[in-house]
């Protein structure tokens, strides 16, 4: 099987979005685009706002991803399990697509009887060891993610030792919101090592402002032109990844 | 800590709640909860009047990945590495659709409640432990998340047999699910590609966190931690040797890992007896230093008798555990 490419966006935030568009319009618009969008919050013990916390749950909805709220100690695990779930939940979306093709009718893996399921789960394991997978990092940096980012970009480095040992091929790439001078700064651009950022990551926040909405649509912006998701499952499709480097 | 978990409420029942499969209509009387985690509530039912085990999800896929590594053990005549498979089928409660399996139940303590009946026991069962997995990577496979919750000493033998078959992983694939202290990926050490040395890195942290129950986090350099971690307690300074050469990936195989530890373990026994709480022993540095001193006329003599005494060691270990 020559699998596609599985396209996300991580978000990492702490909370509300306060400027621009609604972030979950924009993550809707990277759905419709086949980018799916996975959101992990960071709290600090025993601080749950509950605003931030349905703007998190709704982005991810909204972009067919998964979200997870955590206190930043647990980042690091929580960061490869989520785009590890994100990968999985894709590529069980277009099992079930297939399957209800093949089936006519509307047939997800959970209506077959439970002895059927294992060859699809093994289908769905080898897809998400082999698939090539790009992860576009979105890296809230407003004022109250200071002394949460050295936890972040350690457990953006441990995230790269998961993926770095998948079968298939990892592209990253990095963007910090708000930016110095934009509502949004390109950190790292496509590249197989997420490791390369361990010397520019930022100590420092840059403000106030929290534009999660424009961040998402400049991220969308970055990816390249893509082919359908089905292709995913069907053998003659060449991978269409091209460098962007 | 994760935080949200609205569905799991769904399928965490109280003792008395009676699980009725969709597809086959067989009946499990839940009696308590064993235990959870990332994937799951693992139930104590009854079925058909026999104690099993009985592990929900809301995830599907989780669920029929175990219950694919469970059906291939049951395919390896005489496995008794983890449980047995005794039947699989979904809840349907409410509007929700619940997957499950039905397991053997083990009866015993995990790991590290074991080795609180004192320490001789550690040594025992990280050889047992090294047994299991020198099976479980001949069949093609690395257990992945090894750590103390996920091993069951069964009572009364003492044998080592494995839970949470979750996050065991084809060789040659990366690692899904770890637990930070037992993971090398996480202390540095190499990468989370699925080779026994992964498992053999968690076994020997096994070993070290038999003797720091509350485990510690890293805070500089892997390596060097741990080796302090390993020189400052002196029951872990008699298996040195062993538990730093796992941690640097140095055994490519259990078994090589195992006739290592079990050599030290009759040096100790031939200086002055299994290791025990409480008595000092050198450390296996000294005694590797006193034994080069020994002259050659000496040299066969102390062969013979370490042997002899080792014979007997395991002989005495053997006739305790069967
Ligand atoms: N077959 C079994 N017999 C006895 N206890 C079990 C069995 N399976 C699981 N348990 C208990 O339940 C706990 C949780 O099960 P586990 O499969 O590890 O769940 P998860 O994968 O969600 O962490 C285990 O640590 C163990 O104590």
């Amino acid at each position: 099987m020559n699998p596609g490419t599985i396209r996300q966006i991580l978000l990492i935030t702490d909370g509300c979005s306060n400027h621009g568009e609604d972030p979950s319009a924009m993550a809707a618009l990277a759905r419709e685009q086949g980018i799916t969008v996975n959101v992990i919050g960071v709290v600090d013990q025993d601080i749950i706002d509950e605003k931030g916390l349905s703007e998190i749950e709704s982005i991810a909805k909204a972009g067919g991803g998964v979200s997870q709220v955590v206190y930043s100690a647990q980042l690091s695990q929580t960061v490869q399990m989520v785009t590890r779930k994100g990968m999985t939940q894709t590529i069980q979306g277009v099992v079930n697509k297939e399957l209800q093709q093949i089936l006519g009718r509307s047939q997800t893996i959970e209506d077959l009887p439970p002895d059927k399921r294992g060859e699809i789960v093994e289908v769905v394991d080898e897809l998400g060891e082999t698939a090539g997978l790009q992860v576009l990092v979105l890296v809230d940096t407003s004022a109250s993610m200071k002394h949460k980012l050295p936890t972040v970009k350690e457990a953006l480095l441990d995230l790269s030792l998961s993926l770095n040992a998948r079968m298939g091929e990892n592209h990253f790439s990095v963007f910090i919101f708000p930016g110095k001078k934009s509502e949004v700064e390109k950190l790292l651009d496509w590249t197989p090592r997420l490791e390369a950022l361990t010397n520019i990551f930022p100590k420092l926040t840059t403000g106030g402002m929290t534009p999660t909405g424009p961040a998402l649509r400049e991220a969308l912006g970055s990816f390249k032109k893509k082919r359908s998701l089905r292709s995913l499952l069907s053998n003659d499709d060449k991978p269409f990844f091209e460098e962007s480097v | 800590m994760m935080i949200n978990h609205s569905l799991r409420n769904q399928y965490k029942v109280s003792p008395g709640t009676v699980i009725k499969g969709k597809w086959y209509n067989h009946e499990y009387r839940i009696i308590k909860e064993l235990g959870n985690g990332a994937n799951g509530i693992v139930y104590l039912a009854d079925c058909h009047g026999q104690d099993a085990a009985l592990k929900i999800s809301d995830n599907s896929m989780s669920i029929s990945s175990e219950i694919n590594i469970l059906k291939s053990f049951a395919k390896v005549r005489g496995c008794t590495l983890g449980p047995s498979l005794l039947a699989v089928d979904d809840w349907a409660v409410k509007d929700k659709v619940f997957p499950f399996y039905v397991m053997e139940y083990i009866k015993g303590e995990n790991y590290l409640d074991f080795i609180k009946k004192g320490d001789s026991w550690t040594a025992v069962l990280i050889l047992r432990l090294l047994k299991n997995l020198s099976l479980l990577h001949g069949m093609g496979y690395i257990f992945g998340d090894l750590k103390p919750e996920n091993l069951i000493i069964s009572a009364p033998a003492g044998d080592v047999r494995f839970v949470d078959v979750g996050g065991i992983t084809p060789i040659g694939r990366s690692i899904k699910e770890f637990t930070e202290f037992f993971d090398r990926g996480y202390w540095g050490m190499g990468s989370r590609k699925a080779d026994p040395a992964y498992d053999l890195f968690a076994a020997a942290m096994i070993f070290i966190n038999s003797y720091y129950p509350k485990r510690f986090g890293r805070k500089g350099e892997g390596l060097s931690e741990l080796t302090r971690a390993v020189n400052e307690h002196k029951e872990l300074r008699r298996y040195e040797k062993v538990i730093l050469k796992a941690l640097m990936g140095k055994y490519d195989t259990a078994d090589s890992m195992r006739e290592e530890l079990l050599r030290i373990i009759s040096q100790n026994s031939a200086k002055g007896g299994i290791p025990n709480q409480g008595t000092k022993e050198p450390s296996l540095v000294q005694s590797r230093t006193a034994r080069k001193k020994k002259t050659k006329g000496r040299h066969l003599e102390s062969l013979i008798l370490v042997l002899l005494i080792s014979f007997i060691y395991i002989l005495y270990i053997y006739s305790r555990l069967l």
